[in-house]
C-alpha cells in the first residue's frame, strides 16, 4: 500500500508541500525574463501537480531496491534512470502544455518559442525532485521500519512480562512432596497407620493447591487451611521441632489474597529456620486488618550461622515480585534477620478485589 | 584384596529427619555386613562420630543443621566413603566433583540403594580414590562458580570450629597446612595456601607472600623491612612478611 495514495489527509499534505516547490519553479522559469511572471504560473501549477503524481511512482522503485540490500551500482541506475525518464515525461508535459497556452490565450503567443530556452533548467529541476523525492521515500521506509521495530520489542516485552508471570505463578515447592514422600516410605513398615494418615494429609494439600495457580485470589480463610494442612504434613517430618503459632484477626479471613502468597512464608520459615536447628524453634503468624489494609507478619527462630541454603530466597523473592506485579506500590515487602529471629512482613490492600480488576492490570 | 569377610563395613547415618534415618535402618538391617556404628541429626555430630568411630562409610544428608554434608565431607576427609541422600538434584555434580560414591535421591528406593551399596563396597575394595587431593581443595574447586566463602570450618580432633571469613586475620601456609589466624587463636586445617586462596573473595584478602594471605580490613600499616621487602602490621599488632609481588599487589589494590 502506498504511504500517501493511501490515505486522503497524507496526499493532501503531501500536495501542498508542492506549492512551495512551484513556486521556485515560478522563479526558475522567470529568471530570465523570456517568460513573464504570469505565464510561469500558469505552467507551474498544472506541471507541478503533474509531476507530484508522477514522483509518487518512485514509492514502488525504492520498495522494490531496499537501500540496504542492493548493491550501489544497481541503486544508482535505477534512480537515476527513473529520473531522467520522469524529467523527460515532464519536460513534455511542459513543451505540450506551453503551446496548448500559446495558442489558446492570446497574451501568452508564442510561450512555446520562448520556452525552449528553459527546457533544459526544466529538465534539471524534474530530476532533482525525482531524487528529493527518492530521497523522502527511504527516510520514510526506515521511520516506518523503525517503527515496526519498536511495536515489535513491545510485543516481546508484554509477552516476556506474561511468561514471568506465569513463571511466578502459584507453585508447590516440589523437594516438600519429595521429602514427604521419604517420609512416608519410611513410615510404611514402622508404622503404617501413621503413614496411612500421611497420606491422607499430603492429599489433602495438594487438592487444597489444585488449580490455585489459575485462581488470582481466594479469601484468607482459605489461605489458612492450606497452611494448616501443609503444617500438618510438616509435623509429621519435623515432630516436636516445629512449634506454630498464629494469631489471625477475625475481619480479616474474609479479605481476598493471591494464593499460595502465606505457605511459601511459612515454608521458608521452616526450611530456612527450623529446619537449621537442632531442637527446633516456634514459628508466629500474625494477620491484622485496619484502615483498608492487610498486615502479614511471619516470624521464625533461624541459625545466623546456619549454612547458607543454595535455594535461598527464592521463595520470598517470588512472594516479592508477585506482590509487586500485582499491586504495584500499593504493597510492601520486608524480609530482614535480627539476632536468632527472622522476620518477613507485609502488607497489601485489603478488599475482595474483583477478578476484573485483576485482568485489566 | 578381598574384603576379610570377619570385618563388618562399619556405617553412619547422617539426617536431620528421624523418619529418613529411619528408613535407611531398615535397608541396612538386611545386610549382615554392615554395621551401623552411629546415627547423627547435624553436621557436628556427624564429624565428632566420624572422628572418633572411624567409620568406613558415611549416608550423608546435604541440607543440615550446623554444617552442611559438603562441609562435613570437606572435615572428614577422604579416607570415608560418602553417599550423599537428599531430595535436591542441583547438588549433584557438586557432590562427583568432592568424588562421593553415590548420590541418592528422596524419596529412596529399595533398587537404588542397594546399587549405591555395591558402589561403596567397590570403592572400599579398591581403596580408590588416591588421598592426593586433600577433601578441602576437592571442595574448594567444586565450590559453585562467583561464589566465595563466607565461613570455613575447621576441625580438631571432634571438635568442629566454624570461622567466618570477617573474622579471619590472616592465613599462613604450613606444609600440606594451612593456619588460619580469627581472634588471637590458630587453627590448622589439611588445604594449601592456593587453593584456600581461590575460595576466598579477592576484593577482601591478598596474598601477600607465598606464605601468607591477609584479610585486607586488618592492615594497619605496611613498612619497609628490608631492601627489597616490606612487613605488613596488622591492627592486632601481628607481622606478616610482604614480599616484592605481594607489595605490588598490595599497592595496586590501595591504589584503586
Amino acid at each position: 500500500m502506498h504511504p500517501l495514495l493511501g490515505q486522503l489527509r497524507r496526499l493532501l499534505l503531501y500536495l501542498i508541500a508542492w506549492i512551495p516547490l512551484a513556486a521556485l519553479l515560478v522563479y526558475l522559469l522567470s529568471i530570465t525574463h523570456q517568460v513573464s511572471i504570469e505565464e510561469a504560473t500558469a505552467l507551474a501549477i498544472p506541471l507541478c501537480l503533474f509531476y507530484a503524481f508522477v514522483c509518487l511512482s518512485a514509492w514502488y522503485t525504492c520498495r522494490s531496491t531496499p537501500i540496504d540490500r542492493v548493491e550501489l551500482d544497481k541503486l544508482l541506475t535505477t534512480h537515476v534512470g527513473g529520473a531522467l525518464v520522469a524529467s523527460g515525461l515532464w519536460v513534455f508535459a511542459a513543451w505540450v502544455l506551453a503551446w496548448i497556452l500559446a495558442s489558446s490565450v492570446f497574451t501568452f503567443r508564442g510561450l512555446n518559442e520562448r520556452l525552449y530556452s528553459e527546457l533544459p533548467v526544466v529538465f534539471v529541476t524534474g530530476v532533482l525532485l525525482y531524487l528529493l523525492s527518492v530521497f523522502f521515500y527511504y527516510v520514510l521506509i526506515a521511520v516506518e521500519a523503525s517503527q515496526k521495530a519498536e511495536a515489535r520489542m513491545m510485543q516481546m516485552s508484554i509477552l516476556a512480562r506474561e511468561a514471568e508471570l506465569r513463571a511466578l505463578k502459584a507453585q508447590v515447592n516440589p523437594h516438600f512432596l519429595f521429602n514427604s514422600l521419604n517420609s512416608v516410605s519410611a513410615l510404611t513398615s514402622s508404622d503404617p497407620a501413621k503413614a496411612r494418615e500421611m497420606c491422607i494429609l499430603l492429599g489433602d494439600f495438594l487438592r487444597r493447591t489444585l488449580g490455585l495457580g489459575e485462581k488470582s485470589a481466594i479469601p484468607l480463610e482459605e489461605e489458612m487451611s492450606l497452611i494448616h494442612a501443609f503444617l500438618a504434613v510438616e509435623k509429621t517430618r519435623y515432630g516436636a521441632r516445629l512449634h506454630m503459632e498464629e494469631n489471625i484477626a477475625k475481619d480479616a479471613l474474609a479479605v481476598d489474597v493471591p494464593p499460595l502468597l502465606l505457605q511459601p512464608l511459612v515454608e521458608n520459615a521452616i526450611s530456612h529456620g527450623i529446619a537449621n536447628l537442632i531442637d527446633g524453634g516456634w514459628i508466629h503468624l500474625d494477620v491484622g486488618c485496619e484502615n483498608g489494609s492487610v498486615s502479614i507478619v511471619v516470624e521464625n527462630l533461624f541459625d545466623p550461622e546456619a549454612p547458607a541454603r543454595r535455594r535461598g530466597g527464592v521463595g520470598l523473592a517470588n512472594v516479592r515480585q508477585r506482590l509487586q506485579a500485582r499491586y504495584g506500590n500499593r504493597a510492601t515487602f520486608e524480609a530482614k534477620g535480627d539476632g536468632d529471629r527472622f522476620r518477613v512482613a507485609i502488607t497489601l490492600p485489603a478488599g475482595t478485589f474483583s477478578e476484573k480488576e485483576v485482568a485489566a492490570q | 584384596m578381598s574384603v576379610d569377610t570377619k570385618a563388618k563395613i562399619r556405617a553412619v547415618i547422617v539426617d536431620d529427619e528421624e523418619l529418613a534415618r529411619q528408613i535407611l535402618r531398615e535397608f541396612l538391617s538386611s545386610h549382615s555386613e554392615i554395621e551401623l556404628v552411629a546415627e547423627c541429626a547435624n553436621g557436628f555430630e556427624a564429624v565428632k562420630a566420624v572422628a572418633e568411630l572411624k567409620p568406613d562409610l558415611v549416608f550423608l544428608d546435604i541440607q543440615m543443621p550446623k554444617l552442611d554434608g559438603f562441609e562435613v565431607l570437606e572435615l572428614i576427609g577422604n579416607e570415608t566413603a560418602v553417599v550423599f541422600v537428599t531430595a535436591h538434584d542441583n547438588f549433584a555434580i557438586r557432590a562427583f566433583e568432592v568424588h562421593a560414591v553415590d548420590y541418592l535421591m528422596k524419596p529412596v528406593g529399595a533398587n537404588r540403594f542397594e546399587a549405591a551399596l555395591k558402589r561403596a563396597k567397590e570403592r572400599l575394595e579398591t581403596k580408590a580414590p588416591s588421598n592426593a587431593v586433600s577433601a578441602a581443595e576437592l571442595a574448594a574447586a567444586a565450590r559453585p562458580p562467583a561464589q566465595y566463602l563466607e565461613r570455613i570450618p575447621v576441625r580438631d580432633g571432634a571438635r568442629v570450629f566454624i570461622i567466618p571469613v570477617a573474622k579471619l586475620d590472616y592465613v599462613e601456609a604450613q606444609d600440606d597446612y594451612v593456619a588460619l589466624a580469627s581472634d588471637g587463636k590458630k587453627h590448622l586445617k589439611q588445604q594449601t595456601i592456593a587453593s584456600l586462596e581461590t575460595a576466598l573473595d579477592p576484593s577482601r584478602f591478598l596474598r601477600v607472600h607465598r606464605s601468607y594471605i591477609v584479610n585486607l580490613e586488618r592492615v594497619a600499616k605496611i613498612e619497609p623491612y628490608s631492601k627489597d621487602s616490606h612487613v605488613a602490621v596488622l591492627s592486632n599488632g601481628a607481622q606478616l612478611p610482604v614480599s616484592r609481588a605481594g607489595y605490588a599487589r598490595l599497592r595496586e589494590f590501595l591504589d584503586r
